[in-house]
């Protein structure tokens, strides 16, 4: 029992990460990843999003009438979703405001609804939480890495909490401003997924 | 038949519960919300508009209502015995509603400094409100009386060049101060003494 959690908790981390591997969740992953610390603040949201929409999917799985099962897990995670939201609000207002309008479109990130309907619609409660966890810290891994390449490539330095940077590449670096903005986030994202084709080959 | 009942009941209960446990967490977090947004959206701006102040305009902040309006207004005693107050007013920008923070000498009627608080402007072009002191300067020492316009439609202040709408966006919010001052003085005085 505990060898089968630990194995849907580690399968989000790397052999089906998110971003990388499942290729879900690109529009925020490539619009929050201008800092590492963007994308990381991002990622935690996502992941408590993640466990209790799975958690609370699993437990109503055999009420929910298919026909309308769709609908209810969007129920259920726009619901946790404005939950986070008025925490961040509350709680974290720095976050909130750089964030801004992709807090609520964490409701139609891929990455939460597919393992709703593909996982938790199907599965009893604890392996539904390991794997909402598993997905949820495999995505931040992956936005953090994300923004961490971006971040420190475009703009020369790199955040991971509390605004300052944690260390600044210095006065000779011209930043290459190109990956920051929109089409180094896709080039990024492309030259990352390259990267882990490469290591996943062997 | 049975099927369609239970889609029916499963779906108007799911939606009755999350809508009431989020009207819950709604309740619970606004008083720390409205905090947040005090501290970090309107205290700048109060700060640099009151630079001299004797007390804490944020914390002695009163509700004052009048004509069917209700104004938050923090008011204050400057360095020089002045006493003043400041409230928001809001106009229409090129993304979005801006926000300007508005100081007003109580005794002369005139502006002591305004500062944008919260905008949706365009980075690098509208932002210059919020960050380029020289275009919200203008209207230090102004008189509530004065015609807050544009000046290319008749009134006294110089637009940003190449951020026509966010110049006229502000202006806006100016004249919804001066609205809101002419209608809620009386009120302020009367709470403030």
């Amino acid at each position: 029992m505990a060898q089968s959690l630990v194995k849907e908790f580690t399968k989000g981390l790397w052999a089906e990460i998110p971003l990388f591997r499942l290729v879900l969740g690109l529009c925020p992953a490539l619009a929050v990843t201008k800092t590492c610390e963007n994308g990381i603040g991002m990622g935690v949201a996502t992941t408590f999003v993640l466990l209790f929409s799975n958690i609370l999917v699993s437990m109503l799985r055999n009420i929910i009438p298919t026909k309308v099962r769709i609908a209810c897990y969007i129920v259920i995670i726009a619901t946790f979703v404005t939950i986070v939201e008025f925490m961040m609000q509350a709680y974290m207002y720095e976050l909130f405001l750089k964030l801004g309008i992709f807090i609520p479109l964490i409701v139609v990130n891929c990455v939460v609804l597919g393992r709703a309907e593909a996982f938790a619609g199907k599965n009893t409660v604890l392996p539904s939480a390991a794997d909402g966890l598993g997905m949820g810290i495999g995505f931040t891994l992956a936005l953090a890495s994300l923004g961490a390449v971006r971040e420190l490539i475009g703009a020369g330095t790199l955040t991971v909490w509390g605004g300052t940077p944690l260390f600044t590449i210095g006065h000779g670096y011209i930043p290459f401003q190109f990956m920051v903005e929109a089409p180094g986030a896709f080039i990024g994202l492309g030259l990352m997924l390259c990267l882990m084709n490469l290591i996943g080959q062997k | 038949m049975r099927e369609m009942l239970s889609m029916i009941v499963v779906l108007t209960i799911l939606t009755a519960v999350s809508g009431g446990l989020l009207a819950a967490v709604k309740v619970k977090t606004e008083p720390q919300i409205e905090e947040q947004v005090l501290k970090f959206q309107k205290a700048p701006a109060i700060e640099a508009i009151f630079a001299d102040a004797t007390n804490n305009p944020i914390q002695e902040r009163f509700n004052v209502k009048a004509e069917g309006i209700e104004l938050q207004v923090f008011p204050t005693t400057l360095a020089d015995g002045v006493k003043a107050v400041a409230f928001e007013a809001k106009g229409t920008g090129f993304g979005g509603p801006i926000g300007l923070m508005m100081g007003v000498n109580l005794d002369t009627d005139e502006i002591i400094a305004v500062r944008v608080t919260t905008h949706a402007e365009t980075p690098g072009i509208g932002t210059r409100a919020k960050e380029d002191l020289s275009f919200v300067g203008q209207f230090a020492g102004m008189s509530m009386a004065s015609n807050f316009g544009i000046k290319n439609q008749g009134g006294n202040i110089d637009a940003m060049s190449g951020a026509t709408v966010t110049s006229i966006g502000v202006s806006q919010a100016a004249v919804a101060a001066q609205d809101l001052y002419k209608k809620l003085k009386p009120e302020i005085v009367k709470q403030m003494n």
